[in-house]
């Protein structure tokens, strides 16, 4: 089923702040297979001129997406799920992200296009601290297979 | 902010040697539990083939993820990597036995931009197939 263009343009704010931990950044970290001190002792991380333990370049994955998930979850834009794999991901970095970090996301669909058979939809999460200051902006195109046929 | 490869001493078109990152079944579970994304295609066989696929494939993130730890890696820091983008080309399938898949990432320099910073363009395979296109990072090196 083709997705519902109206969906373009609107914009979800993250009802809470995520608030970044060593752990979760250390979890993370442990998932991807990547030992690297900076992620995982305050130490390293401040000794290499960082604040805390820095996150890994994909690491917003983890909470950029939570805000746009109940959009995509919207039966009136009929997405199916099970068919969807992802496309195209991208980070932008004003500043890393650092264990300590409380970020609020605002995430807007920016586009839904129909690629062959499938339908492709971008998600831009603007990223920044409470105090508003930008950290990053990412930008997530999901394919659903078949959803134009 | 520390990265150890230095700026100076990087050229346009100097090649970043290949890594081999293995990626087997535990790898996923460990990554859906981690990144919360627990799409049924990346640990349930059965629920894979029954959307058409042919076996559990790997979250295109953690294939972006060994691609970013091959640039991280390389420069030194984590912190430098001022942009990083992917398009995922191919799915990466993961069979349940003890050797897995494995992504096979390598780089090259393919730009130096004005302010310490160089563009990476990245290369990921997987068997036959190219998992990653239009893969690149910006990195800010010493």
């Amino acid at each position: 089923m083709a997705l519902n263009r109206d969906f373009v343009g609107r914009s979800y704010a993250s009802s809470t702040p995520y608030e970044v931990s060593r752990v979760k950044i250390r979890e993370f970290a442990a998932a991807i297979g990547d030992d690297n001190p900076i992620y995982h002792d305050k130490a390293a991380a401040q000794a290499a001129g960082h604040p805390d333990v820095v996150a890994p370049p994909t690491f917003p994955i983890v909470f950029s997406l939570r805000s746009g998930g109940e959009a995509l979850a919207d039966p009136d834009l009929g997405l199916n799920f099970a068919m969807v794999v992802h496309g195209e991901q991208r980070f932008e970095y004003a500043r890393p992200v650092y264990a300590g970090d409380e970020l609020v996301t605002t995430a807007t669909i920016t586009d839904i296009r129909t690629a062959g058979r499938n339908e492709l939809l971008t998600v831009r999460s603007d990223v920044t601290t409470v105090a508003g200051e930008p950290v990053c902006t990412t930008y997530n195109t999901i394919v659903e297979r078949g959803g134009a046929a | 902010m520390a990265a150890t490869q230095k700026y100076d001493e990087v050229e346009v078109g100097q090649e970043i040697p290949p890594v081999d990152y293995p990626v087997r079944r535990v790898n996923l579970v460990m990554y859906a539990g981690a990144s919360g994304d627990f799409n049924q295609i990346h640990w349930n066989e059965r629920f894979a083939k029954m959307v058409g696929l042919p076996d559990v494939i790997a979250h295109g993130m953690y294939t972006m993820a060994q691609a970013g730890r091959f640039v991280t890696d390389w420069a030194g820091d984590p912190g430098a990597v001022v942009d990083f983008g992917v398009r995922f080309s191919s799915m990466v399938v993961v069979p349940d036995d003890d050797q897995g898949a494995t992504i096979t990432v390598s780089g090259v320099v393919e730009e130096k931009l004005d302010d310490g910073q160089v563009v990476v363009g990245l290369t990921a395979r997987s068997g036959d197939a190219r998992v990653l296109s239009k893969a690149r990072a910006v990195v800010r090196l010493a």
